[in-house]
């Protein structure tokens, strides 16, 4: 949280050289008749946060449900790496390393912290006919151990998610992306729901994601939330990127204003269009 | 006081705290343990029988084989029934399914005169294709299971009667002993093992000899080491492998799952397909059992299977629960219905007292839920 830490991971990005981690120009995305992404173009480089700000309705989660292999767009570039990318599920793009954390598909409640960190990735020890093994044992270490490194020690990794805080089942999801190799994380409004101390666990952990060197696209509504950890800001409005600033170009206000602001003018227009 | 982190937060005296969080987390361990309540329940349904069927006979050799005999029968099912709702979906044609499955064996036995172990062959393949049909019809509309195995459950039951009029004109279909006489299938599904054992433990006025001279249990009747089997093999996949995260995640958040790779779709169909192996093997053991096959056979069973595996703590709605708390959900089911006969007790109370059970075992999951997702 000290400004040191701060310059550090921002001189550690700026040394990362090489094309951006993911880039997408003008996607475009249509269901049926309804233009959902009309030209969205923004990219995500290592060691950086990308905020992606707007308001309902702007399109922040059929652009993230694009990125993450979900949606196909219907037109324009998704380069990963800077090589162009089809994905045909959300597995494809696990695989290519970019992981999404849902707000509120992470955890499965009644589950263990072990068995909602290693699910879908479970370490086998054995395979007896059709049957493989779950190596319990180091899976309850490595639980325990990246638990620790977040800062939540618990009391036994064989306990339910359900007895985390939001805040602490989001970290474990964003740990369970790291450990199993994520370069890319989309961060679907994982603060939203959170109090202040709990928001802050989360930001926090973002940044020791970013200092790690992995790219963050952190989705949020919340102009202060993104200005605490974000480096670049995209703001989305009705499915085109109104622009994409850079920490140093633009104020806090200015960025508020532009999300606020735009609020005022649909309000206005909405009263106007109901009278006039 | 129990509040255990904050005051960690606050004095992080290593020795003192470590030794405490132990003991709570010990204890909590305990209490989410889904067959928690099964296992009280058991203890006292046999501290009840114990008192009130005593000197009945229920606690002799025979009177134990005759309530592990009925409880083994339910466990078979049950173990499949657990899997299901633990993985969120659940299975009501396993009754019909039992019936049919019995058809499947003594109909081409009897009529086309197929030697017993291609029918019993036949009757396996055939529900396991049924159990495929019920996954795929689930999985791929998104309709709920309830629907669409309550459809089956009409389906199978209206064929088993229809195929049996029409081949047969009766609807019990006898002749299945003479036609298995000596098979290795009729062994399996209806001998029994550790004759030598039982014929000792009587030679030494152990257990009981029957007028004839013979023993008073002959031996394990397969259908018990069909249910031990199937209780053994299904607790060690769900709790220690892969597929048995698989089945937790698909109960627990079907779309959770799906989002890390777990395939979903999968998993719930081959329990379907475990639930109707399971009904088949059930349906066999009578088969072989009365040596005939009945269209009646398996009424309500599913809602049997299903009680079972509901005290013994999974809970309806997926993601939670155990094949322990199963077997001992349907050990506690054969034990009060033949302990009911034991003592004289009218049948009926039968029924009252398993819907009373029932609804005590839902509040309490409830609450075990409760505390399983409250930490702090």
């Amino acid at each position: 949280m000290t400004m040191g830490e701060q310059n550090l991971a921002s001189t550690a990005s700026s040394a990362i050289g090489g094309p951006p981690l993911i880039e997408v120009r003008n996607i475009v995305k249509n269901f049926g008749p309804v233009v959902a992404l009309a030209g969205v173009s923004m990219n995500v480089m290592a060691g950086q946060v990308l905020c992606l700000l707007g308001d309902n309705g702007a399109g922040k989660s059929t652009l993230i449900k694009t990125l993450s292999g979900v949606h196909q767009p219907t037109s324009g570039e998704f380069l990963v790496d800077g090589r162009s990318v089809v994905f045909s599920s959300p597995r494809e793009a696990l695989d290519m390393g970019i992981a999404t954390v849902y707000q509120d598909l992470a955890m499965i409640p009644l589950l263990s912290i072990t068995r909602n960190f290693f699910m879908g990735r479970e370490p086998v020890k054995g395979q007896l006919g059709p049957f493989a093994f779950m190596d319990m044992a180091y899976a309850d270490r490595v639980a325990r151990d990246e638990m620790r490194r977040i800062g939540i020690d618990i009391r036994d990794p064989q306990q339910a998610v359900g007895t985390l805080s939001g805040g602490e089942r989001q970290c474990v999801a964003i740990a369970r992306a790291v450990h199993f190799g994520a370069k890319v994380l989309i961060l679907d409004e994982p603060t939203s729901a959170l109090g202040v101390a709990q928001t802050s666990m989360v930001l926090k952990f973002i940044r020791q994601v970013r200092a790690k060197g992995l790219g963050v696209i952190f989705i949020t509504h919340n102009v202060r939330h993104a200005f605490a950890v974000g480096d670049r800001f995209t703001v989305l409005n009705r499915g085109r990127t109104l622009g994409t600033f850079a920490k140093a170009e633009i104020k806090l206000d200015a960025l508020q204003q532009m999300m606020a602001g735009d609020k005022e003018l649909q309000d206005l227009s909405e009263e106007l269009g109901g009278t006039v | 006081m129990a509040e255990g982190s904050r005051i960690d937060a606050v004095a992080p005296a290593a020795a003192a705290r470590d030794e405490r969080l132990a003991r709570q987390s010990g204890l909590r361990r305990l209490l989410s343990r889904p067959e928690l309540g099964a296992a009280a329940g058991a203890v006292l349904v046999f501290a009840f029988f114990a008192v009130a069927a005593h000197g009945t006979g229920m606690f002799a050799a025979d009177g134990i084989l005759n309530w592990t005999t009925v409880s083994a029968q339910l466990m078979i099912i049950a173990v499949g029934a657990a899997l299901l709702m633990i993985a969120g979906e659940f299975d009501l044609s396993v009754g019909s399914m039992i019936g049919f499955a019995g058809m499947m064996i003594a109909l081409p036995t009897i009529i086309f005169h197929w030697p017993i172990t291609l029918s019993v062959l036949f009757a396996f393949v055939g529900a396991l294709l049924i159990g495929f049909l019920n996954g795929v019809i689930v999985v791929r509309t998104g309709l709920p299971s309830f629907i669409v195995t309550l459809a089956s459950l009409y389906i199978l039951r209206g064929l088993t009667i229809a195929l049996s009029i029409l081949f047969t004109n009766r609807t019990i279909v006898g002749g299945v002993k003479e036609a298995a006489q000596g098979s290795v299938v009729s062994f399996l599904f209806s001998g029994t093992i550790g004759d030598s054992f039982f014929a000792w433990l009587a030679d030494h006025n152990i257990i009981a000899r029957l007028p004839n001279g013979d023993p008073s249990v002959r031996g394990v009747p397969m259908v018990i080491v069909w249910a031990l089997v199937l209780a053994v093999i299904g607790h060690i996949v769900l709790s220690k492998t892969r597929f048995g995260n698989w089945i937790f995640a698909s109960g627990g958040d079907a779309n959770a799952a799906r989002n890390v790779g777990v395939p979903v779709g999968a998993v719930k169909i081959s329990l379907f397909m475990l639930t109707a192996f399971c009904a088949t093997v059930f349906a066999a053991c009578e088969v072989f059992e009365f040596g005939s096959a009945a269209s009646d056979r398996g009424l309500l069973k599913e809602f049997e299977a299903i009680i079972a595996a509901v005290i013994g703590g999974c809970l309806l709605t997926g993601g939670y629960g155990s094949v322990i708390g199963a077997c001992l959900g349907a050990l506690i089911f054969g034990v009060v219905q033949m302990g009911i006969l034991f003592t004289g007790a009218p049948n009926d109370w039968f029924r009252v007292f398993l819907g009373a059970m029932l609804l005590i075992a839902v509040l309490f999951n409830n609450l075990i839920r409760r505390q399983v997702v409250s930490g702090r």
